[in-house]
């Protein structure tokens, strides 16, 4: 039920995500889905990658800071109050989203919200319990 | 093991004899020889005759860096250059560096005291010395050479750098003491992570490091890393080079003076008092029987603190604490003394901060300002914007409680400090430009 995430540590200077990106490409890595968070001195990029492991292992061969953590990836219908519905059940269960950032599937139907909640499992529970699609890694991976 | 057991153990009394009786003779010596001296000496009314006792040393000048820059390059030597056997210079960051001359009596003393200090250590013959201090003009390279050679081990004089050699080296030759400065010892584990050698399967036992302040969490973060007991080694090129005082391996508790050659003194920098024992303040060196280059109240510009108790060890030397830093790289901002290594102490105690840091000094406007770089690894890293926030937060605080001073911290990329393979640059000061 849990995705694999890789973050990225990057001073705020030009040419550092390019890198990123760079170094990816060359392995053969394919970018399901990635956000990035900054501050004024340095930035925090997160990814969904088709092969977190591989990615990891060249980001760190050339120099990078790299995190894994696990997220859980929500699948909301692409129309208005989507999410809203979601964030709702959520907050009565006093879960809280430390982040998260979304895209919208190929079919077009649905929109994929990566979360990172801070209590996963709990998490995981009540969306569950709500009848709420999660998705796979397999799946999100694969697309 | 101490390798020289008279001289080492000698009661105080007798020590405080031989002392008196090297000083008046060098004394007697530049006096004569050293036209430097006799004016400084004259100047001052001070006559050889009159030092009757080590603690008329007090009426003596100080010697400065600068007078040896005046005297650039042979104006203080005591002897013709045919007597000169060796020369070598210190790494003269500003300016013209400084010169230093042995004879041949002076490279055996040097290499007596090396042989001490290596064997203080616990170095015997039977080891395999892998020496990374740098060869060449700077003394750290061949003076712990020569001395593990008196020891009659086994050196390997790898100099500074080609980082990914020396690791094959060290595993392939079975190495098991290292000498180097500190900073690059850290730079050698790293090289070795990169490279998935574990030290835990090398045979290094022990280590000498020194030629630049280094703090206690330092320490402990180059034994952990490279698994071995690291001492202190102290010297300068002035006085000696590297063998001026070491570490005992029973004690790691202040380095023993081999004051049977040197006098210290501890003076207030700025009033050039001298001050008493456990008083912190600036070393200063009389060398009493290096016969080329004699150097009289030297002021060594490196801060310590003087102990006179007596180790569990057996040497009868005063101890010198660890050098808490120099005077002269000490930084002073908005009125605030602060000094890299007390930094360096701050980080040392948060848990996952690497050893590699640089401070940025500017001005902006008439505010100094203090940039503390400090470099994310995978183990303060979070995938959340305010944990590491919180670091960066976090080690401002404890700086400002410690020295009482406020600082940026500027969090950024792993190995984008530069590493040193000698002497660590650890600050970049643009209030000058």
């Amino acid at each position: 039920m849990k995705i694999d995430q890789i973050s990225v540590f990057l001073e705020n200077k030009s040419g550092r995500l390019a890198k990123v990106t760079r170094v990816l490409g060359e392995a053969g890595i394919n970018i399901r889905a990635l956000s990035l968070a900054d501050t004024t001195d340095f930035g925090i990029l997160r990814l969904i990658v088709n092969d977190s492991q591989k990615a990891r292992e060249v980001l760190k061969e050339n120099g990078f800071t790299v995190g894994k953590t696990e997220v859980v990836a929500v699948e909301v219908e692409d129309k208005p109050g989507g999410l809203a519905s979601i964030l709702g059940i959520l907050s009565d269960h006093d879960i809280n989203v430390e982040y998260m950032y979304a895209f919208v599937e190929q079919s077009g139907e649905n929109a994929i919200i990566i979360c990172r909640f801070d209590e996963t499992d709990k998490a995981i529970d009540v969306l569950q319990k709500n009848n709420i699609a999660i998705l796979k890694g397999e799946k999100l991976y694969q697309f | 093991m101490i390798w020289d057991k008279e001289f080492e153990t000698l009661p105080r009394e007798a020590l405080e004899a031989l002392k008196l009786k090297r000083l008046q003779d060098l004394v007697k010596r530049v006096y004569a020889t050293v036209p430097f001296y006799k004016k400084a000496f004259d100047k001052r009314g001070v006559k050889p005759e009159d030092i009757k006792s080590v603690d008329d040393l007090k009426r003596l000048p100080f010697t400065t860096k600068q007078d040896l820059r005046d005297n650039y390059p042979y104006g203080l030597f005591a002897v013709p250059l045919e007597g000169v056997v060796r020369i070598h210079a210190s790494s003269g960051t500003t300016g013209k560096p400084t010169v230093v001359g042995y004879t041949r009596k002076d490279i055996e003393t040097w290499a007596e005291l090396m042989a001490r200090a290596l064997s203080a250590a616990g170095v015997t013959k039977s080891d395999i010395i892998h020496n990374s201090y740098g060869y060449g003009l700077f003394t750290g390279g061949l003076g712990l050479h020569y001395g593990a050679e008196r020891l009659g081990a086994s050196v390997i004089p790898m100099s500074g750098g080609n980082s990914k050699k020396q690791i094959m080296i060290m595993e392939d030759f079975g190495s098991t003491i290292l000498t180097s400065t500190p900073s690059y010892a850290l730079s050698l584990a790293e090289t070795a992570d990169e490279m998935g050698v574990d030290f835990k399967k090398l045979k290094l036992k022990a280590g000498l490091f020194g030629a630049e302040p280094w703090s206690e969490g330092m320490r402990e973060e180059i034994e952990k890393k490279l698994n071995l007991s690291a001492m202190d080694l102290y010297g300068l090129s002035e006085i000696i080079g590297p063998g001026v005082s070491v570490e005992c391996m029973e004690t790691k508790n202040g380095l023993h003076i081999f004051e049977d050659h040197f006098i210290p003194e501890v003076i207030n920098p700025k009033t050039c008092e001298p001050l008493p024992y456990g008083e912190r303040g600036e070393l200063v060196f009389t060398t009493l029987t290096k016969e080329a280059f004699p150097l009289i109240r030297y002021r060594t510009r490196d801060i310590s603190v003087l102990n006179p108790e007596l180790c569990m060890c057996g040497r009868t030397f005063v101890r010198m604490e660890r050098v808490s830093g120099r005077s002269d790289d000490m930084l002073i901002i908005r009125g605030v003394n602060v000094f890299p290594s007390q930094i360096e102490s701050i980080l040392m105690n948060i848990e996952g901060i690497e050893p590699h840091y640089l401070l940025i000094v500017d001005r902006k406007g008439t505010m100094d300002t203090l940039e503390v770089q400090v470099e994310v690894n995978e183990r303060v890293f979070s995938d959340e914007i305010k944990n590491l926030q919180i670091l960066g937060k976090r080690i401002e605080k404890d700086i400002k409680d410690f020295l009482g001073v406020s600082t940026i911290v500027k969090l950024v990329e792993p190995k984008t400090i530069q590493r040193s393979e000698g002497k660590a640059q650890r600050v970049i000061d643009k209030r000058n430009i």
